[in-house]
């Protein structure tokens, strides 16, 4: 990288994923990103841009650059071991109608 | 998720052979004929990013530039209601900018550079926004024909095959409908006002019905890009049929509104069961995209400053964040 691109760089404020809890009980939920220059300001700004209408109880942010992530061109391989295995589903045993409550 | 390898993105296109490439847009293609999305990591042709790119930014931009019509007329709002709400809109209008960038990111252009297009003049933004606002009504107008035809227009893109676009579009076209009705409500307020407040209304609805109808594009016969664009499901209606639906739907507004909708062509067609309305004036549109409007020189000026003026706050908060890091290592 060169000097010039380096100063670009580190004035662009850095990237953050944004995820919201929308009520208690549920999952916080990946909504979208934001730029900010530190943490605090992105939890600001995340709130300003996705709960503008009380679409959050709880807010998480990440630096997009700390996220790892699986490639989808390697999907197949990676998800290949569960393919075979419908004996993980319920509907793979057979039990007669007569049995209740199974 | 949004994050991106930039450094894989052209890694497909420098080691693949024109089979294996054939073999990878097939597959493409049949995904999307199938309805599935396409996510950011996902291959896709390069054709197919770039025309996304210059779809989403130019919709960013024209959340950006347009707050700027409306923005004009917060500090002038007849009541504090009428503010409040317009502030909102406006607020809103950026927040779907903001929604559409980070979409746009995720296609490996970084938010400099957008910015970048908008400020020199490279990207283009929609037309309807180089217009002026000259009276209240103008806002009215604006809620209600502009952002309708803006409804209409990005409703279908809830659909598109590129998935962080498709989601944009969703919370966008939740949040847009309150600005369509709080813009009729305005138009309703005038036209059942006073003679002067009626002929208000009329006027802002002469100067909007025809923009708003180029809104939607040229005409499908012209138009360069639908055809690929509806083969990749980015696109689901035509500027023509999009166009109808909104005069479709419009005219009874107007109608209840006891507005006149200025085209002496326009009329109920029984046997079609839709309007017709006369031809639009596609040299206007022309003069427009090309930078000659009313306003294309203010609104890409207005930016400019924004954004310089706002550079020492960029750079301060970036030096502090910096400054608070070291402090947080020399302390561990």
């Amino acid at each position: 990288m060169t000097g010039a691109t380096m100063t670009q760089q580190q004035k662009q404020w850095p990237l953050y994923e944004v995820f919201i809890r929308a009520r208690s009980g549920l999952e916080h939920k990946h909504v979208g990103s934001i730029h900010a220059a530190d943490e605090r300001m992105a939890i600001e700004h995340a709130r300003d841009v996705y709960t503008r209408r009380q679409e959050g109880v709880s807010i998480w942010v990440v630096r997009s650059a700390d996220i790892v992530a699986s490639d989808p061109a390697d999907a197949d391989a990676l998800f290949e071991p569960a393919k075979d295995k419908v004996y993980r589903h319920p509907t793979f045993y057979e039990i007669p109608d007569e049995v209740k409550n199974l | 998720m949004y994050t991106q390898g930039l450094d894989s993105l052209g890694a497909d296109c420098l080691h693949t052979s024109a089979s294996e490439r054939a073999a990878l847009e097939q597959r493409f293609q049949s995904k999307v004929d199938a309805e599935e999305r396409i996510e950011p990591k996902d291959w896709m042709p390069d054709a197919y990013r770039q025309t996304l790119i210059r779809q989403i930014s130019q919709h960013a931009h024209s959340e950006i530039v347009g707050m700027l019509p409306e923005g004009n007329w917060i500090t002038r709002a007849p009541s504090l209601r009428r503010k409040a709400v317009l502030m909102a809109k406006v607020q809103d209008e950026g927040g779907h900018g903001m929604y559409l960038y980070s979409a746009a990111e995720t296609l490996g252009i970084s938010r400099d550079e957008l910015l970048e297009q908008l400020l020199t003049g490279a990207a283009k933004y929609s037309s309807i926004f180089n217009y002026p606002t000259p009276t209240w009504a103008d806002v009215g107008a604006i809620g209600w024909l502009v952002d309708g035809a803006a409804i209409m227009n990005q409703i279908p893109i809830c659909k598109c095959s590129y998935g962080p676009y498709a989601r944009a579009m969703v919370r966008i076209c939740k949040e847009e409908s309150f600005h369509q009705r709080q813009g009729f409500e305005i138009m309703m307020t005038l036209s059942r006002g006073t003679p002067e407040q009626r002929r208000m209304a009329q006027e802002a609805l002469d100067r909007w019905w025809w923009p708003s109808l180029m809104m939607f594009g040229p005409n499908d016969a012209t138009s360069k890009h639908t055809a690929q664009s509806m083969r990749w499901k980015i696109k689901r209606f035509t500027n023509d049929e999009l166009r109808q639906k909104f005069v479709d739907i419009t005219v009874p507004q107007a109608e209840f509104l006891g507005l006149r909708v200025p085209d002496p062509d326009l009329q109920w067609d029984e046997a079609s069961q839709h309007y017709r309305f006369g031809t639009i004036d596609w040299s206007e549109f022309q003069q427009i995209l090309q930078g000659n409007g009313p306003c294309n020189r203010e609104r890409v000026e207005a930016r400019q400053r924004a954004h310089e003026g706002g550079r020492w706050v960029r750079e301060a908060a970036m030096a502090y964040a910096e400054k608070r890091r070291q402090r947080e290592t020399q302390a561990a």
